[in-house]
């Protein structure tokens, strides 16, 4: 990222005089709309850079512990299903490219784009969370969520269990079998923070579409929609990594 | 003098006796790492006289009244350099001296006498191969490695003699090792020093060095009976062990004579030594240690043995020669200093043979 | 007119965007928690007075310390100097109005309140015995207190770090005045510049490390329960890899701090003004490689503690650099010795037996006999409290005219900070001697033999204790009578010091043009000359 040198905005000598060409939406500590602009993303990109380090913890584990017990991680990934992993992943990649249309509309002025891009990266944004939820149904259903109730029969007796089965999973051994609640820990770990991180955004989408109605990114400041945009396609970039992780690279051995 | 309060005169007695401001040197160890200890504290000294000098003089030569008007200047890189250079210097000879010493306090020599501890809130209990058991205490001859396998049964705990310089946290799931060689009969301080809960306090316990004749005499009247590795027969044939870990040719699971101490390869095509840590992983999470040329039918044992029964397991393969018993040793004599070469074997079993009926 | 007076009303200050009126917000919140941590300390060192458990079993002792530590760590030393004095003087020290994120900064006050009131939440509902550092398993499998509250206290109070830290780069990096290049930034800027990427890269890890804690402990996912395979170690490793150089988010800003006075009570710019400054950011890269040496002692493999040894070897050189360059500054200067100057030099003289003892620590070989003792204890109170906190109150006294326009009562100030200077030896001192002798630390009760020492210890910790409310008392009757203190009173260089005393809501009636460098105090001379003469 440029860093706009301190002299950049050293044009507007005096508070004073530039008050008259402010545009209204420029907060009085800036000296400039660049500037707050600037600001603006680049404070972006470092809260980015705190969500990598919070992920980052949760990818060490995963890896480290994919590690220590292979077998065990490759039989749990059976349990996902692929299918609906894809086409989550379609998803959020559509959703990526509907708010990227919408920072565009934004920039562009097209307040009935706008509304309309973000309403389809809410629909789809929802669209992967009833995908998730199904996917977390299923994981509920079998006992795959670790505690108290977790069964372990999938691992034990793959021949009775439709997704194993079709892995062709074999049997594994009780001490092995055990250490598939650690991927499924941070199976949900992980994806449960992600679903935090679409809920928020859903949120934010929802009070945005509520602004955008009213016109309010569409007359020249762009700068919380375009903040936005990072925010959403850094969640879908998260996901890209979990459905890499998670779903696909255990599905051959 | 009889105004001072009682307390207070009790203070003076017990500083006046007690009057050490560093602990007893009671291990082999002890004087190497005081050695640095003292280096350390000597630079840090100097180093702390030099800013101290420097400021007070500084403050009285260059004071407001003294010296109105200041000088600017902008640094001097020799100077920077030189408080840049020379600490790191002094840094990195304490890094190296240090590291010789850390890697001499958990690196056991082969001869050494083992002593199992496992930690638990809120005691600690030593068990010696002989089948000595110790709470809170733990009876060491002078003269002789030890070495401590250590081992937590819930959470992380921290074993500290401080008179040794030792210390070595026992952490559940795994075992780690310290030794040291005593040096001066006395008792010490053992302390639990990883906090540990409600009585973490409570955890501490002495540790008796003995001559090597006392010691002697304490394991023969300590003894429970049975050594360790007779627990652990016991252990093995009650979980019917030997029902797959036979010497007969077609035995399901591979014969352990003599497997201490061997090198194995695993199925995954793993090469390992077979260790205290390899045989208890094994018995607790064999799918991952299966040898190869078997089949992974091995249960787990996770909660069904505990640790201690684990150490007496471990102990019992320690000393399995080519039959499987082992030789009842009321008189843990053999297991003495003297005759180093019949403690713990170090090597594939052949030295516990004086253990093992032939 | 003035930021304090331009708006009235409780609601001006709850709802405020206005960085100086955040930091005082800040500062009174800070200081409600230091000194209900403070009173926990008492307890410590009064239940410490004899061997035996006897003034409160060992389970309240535990709650205690823990408490302490908590309270300490993630409500005072973390927060102290950034969120008040950094927050205060970061943007009048660039010439900007505020800082770049308002509202974030005033949401991340209300984040570290929320964040407080869980942990008050907690002491009163029973408390919580883990020890601040929440080690697994004992504090999601054995441990029957408030470990929930606690871990969403630390997560909230967590973000409230983070957002203080993004804000402050942001604003670094954005709006600075023109002129106002990197090599003209006060020292105190890069020291908070530092420590706010420890903040903003450090503390993500530990909000995970208590997301999978709280997990562990509420439904059991096994991740650090070694029962199900998990390893307890990656809690240490995910713990400390924030928490180690979370001491450095402390100090940090506390050495810019006493660049600052320093500088300015020895007339001089400060000596090696680039090495100090490219020190602290030495000290924040590689404060995030020397995590491990907490583990030492913990099985992690032989090699792993050589390369994190000399780390922390390599980590104690800019700390260095740093205490010789500030003694050299003094040389040929024109010193005067007013109370923010006698806490720094008290901040050097500690700061440098709890660096140096530091070493005694990263060497591996001494650790061994070292960790987990009461000398661990002293190292870091001589860091934290020795250094952390006498940079704090060497900072509140200095910017003390600039926050309130009023001037502190010199005499007594001077005087707290000698009985400071006293208690605190007395009290940390003999803590080294217990340690060395093998005392373990968070121990309710401890062999007899080390009660003398620990007499001298708890009869520190009272004058301590006078050292620190003295402040209190006199720098809250100086808003009401202390002198008026003018814009400038110590003829200082920093742009701070260039505008009205307390400053306009906007800090500068016009946007200040840096045309000299930092430290100049030849520039300021000429400023006066000018000023009589356009006076004249």
């Amino acid at each position: 990222m440029p860093d706009s040198s301190a002299i950049d905005h050293g044009a507007v000598t005096t508070a004073g005089d530039a008050h008259a060409e402010h545009p209204s939406y420029q907060r009085h500590h800036f000296e400039t709309v660049e500037q707050q602009a600037d600001a603006s993303a680049f404070a972006m990109w470092l809260f980015l850079l705190t969500e990598v380090m919070f992920f980052g913890g949760l990818f060490t584990a995963y890896l480290i512990y994919r590690n220590w017990y292979y077998p065990a991680f490759v039989s749990a990934s059976h349990q996902l299903n692929v299918v609906w992993g894809t086409l989550n992943t379609v998803v959020l990649i559509l959703s990526s490219f509907t708010m990227a249309m919408g920072v565009w509309c934004a920039e562009t002025r097209r307040r009935r784009g706008l509304v309309l891009c973000l309403t389809l990266t809410m629909t789809l944004g929802l669209v992967f969370l009833g995908i998730k939820t199904v996917e977390y149904k299923e994981k509920i259903e079998k006992h795959h969520v670790p505690g108290q109730h977790y069964s372990l029969q999938s691992f034990l007796d793959p021949a009775h269990d439709e997704a194993a089965l079709a892995a062709g999973d074999k049997p594994l051994a009780l001490d092995m079998a055990r250490h598939t609640e650690i991927y499924f820990s941070l199976y949900f770990a992980m994806t449960g923070m992600h679903a935090l991180h679409m809920i928020i955004g859903i949120g934010i989408l929802a009070f945005m579409i509520f602004r955008a109605r009213a016109g309010a990114y569409t007359g020249g400041h762009v700068t919380f929609v375009e903040n936005f945009g990072f925010y959403w396609h850094f969640v879908d970039l998260v996901w890209i990594y979990l459905f890499a992780l998670l779903y696909l690279i255990s599905r051959h051995q | 003098m009889s105004h001072i309060s009682p307390t207070i005169w009790q203070f003076l007695v017990k500083w006046m006796t007690n009057f050490a401001l560093f602990p007893p040197e009671a291990s082999k160890i002890a004087p190497q790492m005081d050695a640095l200890y003292f280096f350390i504290a000597l630079v840090s000294l100097i180093g702390l006289t030099i800013v101290i000098l420097l400021v007070v003089s500084f403050s009285i030569l260059y004071s407001k009244e003294r010296h109105p008007n200041a000088v600017q200047i902008e640094g001097s890189t020799l100077l920077e350099a030189t408080w840049t250079i020379i600490p790191l210097g002094l840094f990195l000879v304490m890094f190296v001296w240090g590291a010789l010493i850390y890697f001499r306090v958990y690196t056991p020599p082969a001869n050494a006498m083992n002593i199992y501890v496992v930690g638990k809130q809120w005691m600690w209990k030593a068990e010696h191969e002989g089948g000595q058991h110790e709470i809170n205490s733990l009876h060491v001859p002078t003269g002789r490695a030890v070495q401590l396998t250590m081992i937590s049964q819930d959470v992380f705990h921290s074993f500290s003699i401080p008179a040794f310089r030792v210390k070595r946290e026992a952490i559940p799931g795994r075992y780690t090792t310290v030794w040291f060689e005593a040096t001066l009969p006395g008792t010490y301080h053992l302390f639990c020093t990883q906090y540990c809960g409600t009585n973490h306090s409570q955890m501490i316990g002495d540790v008796v060095v003995l001559s090597p004749e006392d010691f002697k005499q304490w394991l023969a009247s300590s003894t429970s009976g049975a050594s360790l590795a007779q627990d652990g027969e016991r252990l093995f044939a009650s979980l019917s062990c030997a029902a797959c870990h036979n010497t007969r040719p077609d035995a399901r699971g591979p014969s352990l004579a003599n497997v201490y101490g061997a090198k194995l390869t695993l199925t995954s095509g793993q090469a390992i030594t077979a260790d205290d840590a390899y045989l208890r992983e094994a018995i607790l999470n064999p799918s991952q240690h299966i040898t190869q040329g078997y089949a992974p039918i091995m249960p787990t044992y996770q909660g069904q043995v505990s640790e201690e029964g684990v150490i007496a397991l471990v102990e019992y393969i320690k000393h399995l020669d080519s039959d499987y018993r082992v030789q009842q040793t009321t008189t843990t004599t053999d297991l003495l200093p003297e005759g180093g070469g019949k403690a713990t074997p170090a090597g594939p079993a052949p030295a516990a043979a004086g253990k093992v009926n032939p | 007119m003035n930021y304090l007076t331009k708006e009235n009303g409780l609601l001006s200050w709850l709802l405020t965007g206005d960085h100086k009126r955040i930091a005082i917000l800040y500062l009174i919140s800070i200081t409600f928690f230091f000194f209900i941590g403070g009173a926990l300390a008492g307890l410590i060192r009064l239940e410490l007075l004899t061997p035996q458990s006897d003034l409160m079993a060992t389970d309240t002792y535990n709650k205690v310390f823990t408490m302490h530590g908590v309270i300490m760590i993630f409500l005072f030393l973390v927060p102290s100097v950034p969120a008040t004095l950094g927050n205060f003087f970061i943007p009048m020290m660039l010439g900007a109005k505020d800082l770049a994120l308002p509202r974030i900064n005033l949401l991340s006050w209300y984040l570290y309140v929320l964040g407080g009131i869980l942990v008050i939440y907690t002491m009163v509902s029973g408390g919580v015995d883990t020890g601040w550092t929440f080690t697994t398993p004992l504090s999601t499998h054995y441990v029957n207190t408030n470990v929930l509250s606690t871990g969403m206290a630390v997560f909230i109070a967590g973000f409230s770090s983070i957002f203080t830290g993004l804000n402050f780069i942001v604003t670094i990096h954005k709006m600075r005045a023109p002129g106002m290049t990197w090599f003209r930034m006060p020292l105190f800027v890069w020291a908070h510049y530092a420590a706010s990427i420890l903040m903003v890269l450090g503390t993500p890890v530990l909000a995970i490390a208590v997301v999978l804690l709280a997990l562990e402990r509420t439904i059991g996912i096994g991740v650090f329960d070694p029962v199900k395979g998990g390893d307890p170690l990656l809690f240490q490793h995910l713990f400390w890899f924030y928490s180690h150089p979370a001491v450095y988010i402390m100090i940090l800003p506390g050495m810019g701090v006493i660049s600052e006075v320093i500088s300015t009570f020895s007339r001089k710019r400060v000596f090696g003004y680039t090495a100090v400054a490219f020190s602290s950011v030495a000290i924040a890269v590689f404060g995030f490689f020397v995590w491990a040496h907490h583990m030492f002692i913990m099985g992690i493999s032989n090699y792993a503690v050589l390369v994190f040894s000399l780390l922390t070897m390599l980590v104690a050189v800019p700390s260095a650099i740093k205490i010789f360059n500030w003694t050299f500054t003094l040389y040929k200067g024109s010193i005067t010795f007013e109370t923010p100057m006698l806490y720094a030099f008290g901040f050097m003289g500690l700061f440098t037996i709890g660096g140096m003892t530091g070493v005694f620590l990263g060497t591996s070989g001494t650790d061994i006999h070292l960790t987990e003792t009461y000398f661990i204890v002293a190292h870091f109170h001589f860091v934290m409290v020795g250094g952390m906190l006498m940079a704090f109150l060497a900072g509140i006294h200095f910017w003390w005219p600039k926050m309130t326009g009023r001037m502190y009562p010199e005499k007594i100030s001077q005087m707290a900070a000698v009985v400071t200077f006293i208690g605190f030896n007395l009290t940390f001192f003999p803590q080294f001697i217990l340690g060395t002798l093998g005392m373990p630390r968070r121990y309710a009760a401890y062999p007899p033999e080390f009660q003398i020492l620990n007499v001298f210890s708890t009869a520190g910790a009272t004058i301590l204790g006078v050292g620190y409310l003295l402040p209190v008392l006199y720098l809250v009757w100086s808003l009401k009578y202390g002198e008026i203190a003018g814009d400038n009173p110590w003829q200082a260089t920093g742009l701070e010091w260039q505008t009205q005393s307390p400053p306009l809501t906007e800090n500068f009636t016009e946007l200040p043009i840096m045309d000299h460098e930092a430290y100049d105090y030849e520039w300021l001379e000429n400023q006066k000359t000018k000023e009589v003469a356009s006076a004249g």
